[in-house]
């Protein structure tokens, strides 16, 4: 039997659109081509339409009077502020409402994605009817709802609802002591830094001490007694400088204090409950992930179930929590752009909505608007790829 | 040597202990395990009792069921002890599946409804032959010929005398609305979003790195952004990019906005399940000659899109919620039907009923999803997934 052996002999020449690499290239072409030229059509047209309707493009309006008043402003702001400053305001009120909604929600997710866990079937079975009920809800319906339900059933201000004497619920808001700061209160804050720095060398020491001896040192309670203690010393000795400004009424409404406008009340209140009942389904799925073996190993070394949750189950649980966790917070953010429906103040009811409105500047506008939201949401996604990865089991 | 017949009886066993067994034991069990949980049990119970009697009472108890009135409310109002005025709910009820499309037609809308569900059946009965094909087709199909019904045909000039009570008279998107709508706008984005979804996924997954540069960006583009600012640009950027003359329906450019944006989601969904099939599935599938687009419609995709059906299923109820948010860009879906009721001037401070109300519904519809979902899990569950 001959064997014929080919050898050196050059592969068989194929045609060009049977060549995959060829093929390849053609194909990204032509839709980058396609792209492009669906790019500027719609440039072009849009051109051509602010032309026709002249409206200048450019972000020069955003140097212009406003005109409007805000019902919510965190830093000072007045009708006849710009729109630029009138779009800080909005981006502002959008952070304001995400960092109160995304702490909160956090804190209540936790406690329902643990009771969800409980093995008491009542806690249990309240944490399952809370996330299913939440989860199946709009949340344009539920801001809709608490909203409505603070308008009308809640008393006016002479039948506030009263917490503790100092907090008080009424149909204008929610009004809550404010701090008054006075001279020489830039010595607590210094205190409060050094104690957190000193908490920190401390952790380290301990760290470091562990390892060599094994030897353990309450590095947590230490340290939170360092910070609460040393700031409070700080403002015993400096005759305490601030105090609280309590609300009160006067006559028809209160006075003093510091008032949550009933639209921040709200939306905050219903961003939280919805998306605690997400986070409360992570927390559950990350800690049932966790296998069932590693509780067992830990209890074989002789840990108890206290140390050997902090110590074994929660750290391998976060891994698996976190990413959906922050992705969560993403959501809360973006979803706190429903505040449009409302006439709560944020960044896309006064940018996009009242400023666009106003100005005509439609294509500007809604580019901020979105690219706003967009870099927060890559920046967090970069961090989140780079936190993964960092704390990815680094297996052999 | 005789051999003694040993007989071996044993004693009836013992009752289990009275307490692991039984209510008490369950009880024992699940509430009262220990001094804690006992605690824990005992404050939720308080605290169930102080919450659940008032919305029992506000429900159902207290509730104004018959009439139909606002007045016959106002008048139990200083009887009952406010109870929710339901008879609202049941005057507005129409308003809220039709919003408001023309009364004599509504009828229109109705047929529409039977001939899905008629198209829809067969999807469901297991001894339909092609049932995959047939499903693909009424899905495609349904919303086409509902739109078709909810339109019509006939456009008169409206100084004819047909242009008002003609039978299939043009109804323009401006009047659709309530639950119908609702349902059009689900219907048609859970149809769009998943072909498009998928394309993506695949696009993003791809080796040309044009291809998968390009879906990438358009990805986090959308995933980037909330979908209010995306309702707002179909709203008022989209008629800037189009030329002069061409103008989009409202309901067409939200219908946009929506798939696009689920569209997005569910790339990231099916990219999962992509990522869970071997490798050795896609070489097989090479070496066998599959082409490039038969070995994903025959073997990668089947494979992965059952993996991920609990993310598409809930991608799809994320988009039921999310077509609320046409209520903000002024269209009247079953929300925006709701909330259009609550400011009736007649009906004037019955809105918490009115959102209880959708809350409800909602929350049947929803729920009922992903019950079926995990049941479908269960049912295409070969045991292959690692």
């Amino acid at each position: 039997m001959a064997v014929e052996v080919r050898g050196g002999a050059a592969p068989p020449s194929v045609a060009v659109w049977n060549d995959p690499r060829a093929r390849a290239i053609i194909f990204q072409a032509l839709a980058l081509a396609a792209v492009v030229a669906f790019g500027l059509y719609i440039f072009n047209n849009t051109y051509t339409n602010l032309e026709k309707r002249g409206i200048a493009s450019g972000f020069a309006f955003l140097g212009s009077t406003a005109g409007f008043g805000i019902i919510m402003h965190l830093i000072p702001y007045a009708e006849d502020s710009s729109y630029g400053v009138a779009m800080l305001v909005g981006l502002l009120n959008t952070l304001a409402v995400a960092a109160v909604g995304i702490v909160l929600a956090t804190v209540l997710g936790f406690v329902v994605g643990i009771a969800r866990l409980s093995r008491n079937w009542l806690i249990s079975r309240i944490a399952y009817v809370y996330i299913e009920s939440m989860r199946n809800v709009p949340l344009l319906l539920q801001i809709f709802f608490w909203y409505q339900l603070l308008g009308k059933s809640v008393p006016g201000p002479k039948q506030s609802i009263v917490f503790l004497d100092i907090f008080f619920l009424n149909n204008r808001g929610f009004y809550t002591p404010a701090p008054v700061f006075e001279e020489g209160f830039w010595e607590i804050v210094v205190g409060f830094v050094v104690a957190c720095i000193g908490s920190f060398y401390l952790s380290r020491w301990s760290r470091r001490r562990q390892e060599a001896t094994g030897q353990q040192f309450p590095v947590f309670l230490t340290s939170l007694g360092l910070i609460v203690v040393l700031p409070l010393l700080v403002a015993l000795v400096a005759g305490m400088p601030f105090h609280w400004d309590y609300p009160s009424l006067q006559g028809f409404n209160f006075t003093g204090g510091m008032v949550l406008i009933p639209e921040f009340v709200s939306l905050t209140f219903a961003l939280v409950v919805y998306t605690a009942a997400y986070i409360g389904e992570i927390v559950r799925s990350g800690i049932v992930a966790v296998s069932h073996g590693q509780t067992e190993a830990a209890y074989s070394l002789g840990l108890r179930p206290g140390p050997t949750l902090r110590l074994v189950v929660i750290p391998q649980a976060m891994r698996i929590i976190i990413p959906p966790l922050t992705s969560q917070f993403l959501n809360l953010t973006k979803n706190s752009s429903l505040a449009t429906a409302i006439a709560y103040p944020d960044l896309v009811a006064v940018f996009a909505g009242t400023i666009l409105n106003q100005t005509g500047q439609a294509v500007e506008c809604m580019a901020i608007t979105m690219a706003i939201y967009l870099t927060t949401s890559l920046l967090t996604s970069m961090f989140m790829n780079w936190f993964n990865a960092s704390v990815a089991l680094k297996e052999r | 040597m005789s051999i003694a017949t040993v007989s071996f009886e044993p004693k009836p066993s013992l009752p289990p202990p009275v307490a692991t067994a039984g209510l008490l034991g369950w009880l024992r069990a699940n509430l009262f395990s220990s001094w804690l949980n006992a605690a824990f049990t005992l404050a939720t119970l308080y605290l169930l009792w102080r919450v659940l009697p008032p919305i029992f009472d506000w429900m159902i108890a207290e509730a104004v069921w018959v009439g139909d009135k606002t007045e016959e409310c106002k008048n139990a109002d200083e009887t009952r002890k406010g109870g929710a005025c339901w008879i609202y709910v049941r005057a507005r009820v129409s308003g809220f599946m039709y919003g408001l499309y023309p009364y004599d037609l509504r009828w229109r809308v109705d047929l529409a409804g039977a001939v899905a569900l008629a198209l829809m059946v067969p999807v469901f009965i297991k001894a339909m032959p092609y049932r995959a094909i047939y499903g693909l087709a009424a899905i495609l199909l349904v919303p086409a010929l509902a739109s078709l019904l909810f339109y019509g045909w006939y456009d008169f000039p409206p100084n004819v005398p047909e242009a008002q009570t003609h039978p299939w008279r043009v109804v323009e998107t401006a009047k659709w609305g309530g639950l119908s709508l609702t349902l059009l706008i689900a219907w048609v984005g859970i149809g769009a979003s998943l072909p498009i979804g998928v394309v993506l996924a695949l696009g993003r997954r791809s080796k040309m790195p044009i291809v998968s540069a390009l879906c990438v960006g358009f990805i986090e583009l959308w995933r980037g952004v909330p979908l209010i600012t995306v309702m707002f640009m179909s709203s008022v950027m989209l008629p800037l990019f189009l030329p002069e003359g061409v103008t989009f329906d409202k309901l067409l450019r939200a219908l946009i906005g929506v798939t696009l944006f689920s569209a997005a989601y569910l790339a990231e969904v099916v990219r999962g399940g992509l990522q869970a099939i071997p490798r050795g599935q896609f070489e097989a599938a090479s070496a066998l000659g599959l082409s490039y687009p038969k070995s994903m419609a025959l073997i990668v995709l089947p494979q992965a899109l059952k993996i991920v059906i609990p993310g598409i299923v809930n991608s799809f109820i994320g988009l039921f919620k999310d077509t609320t948010l046409v209520a903000i860009i002024g269209m009247y879906d079953f929300l925006g039907a709701v909330a259009l009721g609550n400011a009736d001037p007649k009906w004037l401070g019955y809105a918490v009923e009115g959102y209880v109300f959708a809350a409800l519904f909602y929350f049947v519809f929803c729920f009922s999803m992903s019950r079926y979902s995990l049941a479908l899990e269960r049912k295409l569950n070969t045991g292959h997934k690692r």
